[in-house]
């Protein structure tokens, strides 16, 4: 008898998960030596704890009601759960913290997409730790974590979610026409990006988000954040680095430096994150933080096709 | 010899010869494309063919770097994490709606039903447009030759593209409202965009130089 499970989802079985555990134990390596406290949050939160975190995050698929009527969702990130961990149980702790996790989190599909609904992340959250040093911090780990998954064809994406609106202040670009224009260089659209910037006569509206490459793209005063991080990373990590000027991530409470993970034997990104220095005062303790996750099936799917 | 590394999505029917055109100031090999109308695969000059609806799929998996398409498909599927990097100018075309020739039916549906339905391709397209312009619309999604369904009476109108409109007018059909225009678009993938920027950068530099 076949007995189907939810689109999205998925069996793991012994072949595949001894495979996984690889991947996951060299990580978990990783992060114990580098002083990264294990943690795990309910799958389940209040609607109201995501919505404080951030309006697109709790946009969760999943909700549902408990006995009282309150309405529970499934975490769609480690993040904001563990800003709330931050807040609630480490209310005056010394700083900085490391907390790393391998966790599920979920998220809704479009249909017909071979998109995961649960999906395996593993990743760190270094908070209280403000940038540059700290965003180095988490990049060497992440370029180890890599490593020990046993990847080798990987670069990393290095933007800044601040660059772009600083961009639009300097040239002065009014309010009104911002939403636009940001939600151009979000969707990737950069023909909507040339037809929405053309009317301020600023070529670097759209010259700007197009530099990717080494510290060669760097130059312009809205860049010097990126410099700073990259003074800071050991040649091992500096050599990974791809600087992508136009680099947004889809989530909202990030303020500073973003990143994301490529390998070329796959067609989408491995994994990211980047600074949220507002993130964790919307929960009561106002510290800096960074982190980030990697999807570890897609990391799976990568090394496999690195032949590995 | 393919362009820089890069593998293309190509896309067969309206858009193939403005697409082969453009590839070959480019550099890259077509003859071969030209010759085959068959083959889908052609590894050497590192191109592939397709139904222009299936150009963002695979440049979004990628398993091509780079695509051409419509606007129109791009619009339809906006969820496709592609990048769109340069509007190459051929192809135009219009998304229409239309309706059967003289009293128009679908105003009248409007008016004594509240709803009318619609044919088309593009169910997202047609829905965003009769949402946002406070329409009440039914839309019905088919697969082959739009213009039928009016004339059926399985709709009141249709949504659809048209170049030059001559098929419209041949089936009785005509122009109500212009919804949106489309004209080819080059796509890349957004891991492609990262590691093989040098080629990509290449690529539309020289698409823009040339004001192709």
């Amino acid at each position: 008898m076949i007995h189907p499970i939810p689109s999205g989802t998925r069996d793991v079985l012994p072949d595949e998960m001894r495979e996984l555990r690889a991947i996951t134990e060299g990580i978990r390596g990783v992060f114990s030596g580098r002083g990264y406290g294990e943690l795990a949050t309910p799958a389940l939160e209040h609607e109201d704890v995501l919505v404080r975190g951030d309006a697109a995050a709790a946009d969760a698929a999943y909700r549902l009601f408990d006995e009282r009527g309150k309405v529970l969702v499934l975490r769609s990130d480690m993040t904001i759960p563990i800003a709330r961990v931050v807040a609630t149980r480490y209310p005056a702790a010394e700083t900085p913290l490391r907390f790393c996790y391998f966790a599920h989190a979920y998220r809704s599909v479009q249909p017909q997409r071979g998109q995961p609904r649960e999906m395996l992340q593993a990743g760190v959250e270094l908070i209280g730790a403000p940038g540059p040093e700290g965003t180095a911090e988490a990049l060497i780990v992440l370029c180890e974590a890599l490593e020990a998954a046993g990847l080798e064809n990987w670069r990393i994406g290095l933007g800044d979610a601040s660059l772009y609106p600083r961009l639009l202040d300097r040239i002065g670009v009014p309010d009104g026409a911002r939403a636009q224009i940001l939600h151009e260089l979000v969707t990737r659209d950069y023909v909507g990006l040339e037809r929405e910037v053309e009317r301020f006569g600023a070529p670097e509206l759209l010259e700007l988000p197009e530099r990717r490459g080494g510290t060669e793209v760097l130059g312009a005063p809205e860049t010097v954040q990126l410099a700073a991080v990259h003074a800071l990373l050991p040649e091992a990590v500096a050599g990974r680095v791809i600087f992508d000027l136009g680099l947004t991530r889809s989530l909202g409470y990030y303020t500073g430096a973003v990143f994301e993970v490529y390998d070329a034997a796959l067609g989408t990104p491995i994994g990211g994150g980047g600074r949220y220095d507002d993130l964790l005062g919307r929960f009561g303790r106002e510290l800096p933080a960074c982190g980030w996750a990697l999807d570890v099936e897609r990391l799976h799917a990568a090394r496999v096709g690195e032949g590995g | 010899m393919s362009l820089g590394g890069l593998t293309i999505a190509v896309p067969r029917g309206a858009l193939l010869g403005d697409t082969l055109d453009l590839l070959d100031r480019l550099g890259a090999d077509t003859a071969e494309v030209r010759a085959n109308d068959r083959k889908l695969l052609f590894e050497d000059a590192g191109l592939v063919t397709m139904r222009p609806s299936d150009v963002p799929t695979y440049v979004e998996a990628g398993a091509a770097d780079l695509g051409v398409t419509g606007k129109d498909v791009l619009a339809e599927h906006p969820e496709r994490d592609v990048y769109e990097l340069l509007d190459l100018g051929f192809g135009p075309c219009r998304m229409v709606f239309a309706t059967v020739a003289g009293e128009d039916r679908a105003a009248e549906a409007l008016r004594r039903l509240g709803v009318m339905r619609v044919a088309t391709k593009y169910p997202r397209i047609a829905a965003a447009f009769f949402e946002r312009t406070g329409r009440q619309a039914e839309i019905v999604e088919v697969k082959g030759s739009v213009e039928l369904a009016p004339l059926t009476g399985l709709v009141h109108g249709i949504v659809d593209l048209t170049a030059t409109g001559t098929t419209l007018r041949e089936n009785g059909l005509v122009i109500r409202e212009e919804i949106a225009a489309s004209t080819a678009r080059l796509i890349a993938n957004p891991v492609a965009h990262k590691l093989k920027a040098a080629a990509i950068d290449d690529v539309v530099a020289r698409i823009r130089d040339r004001g192709a």
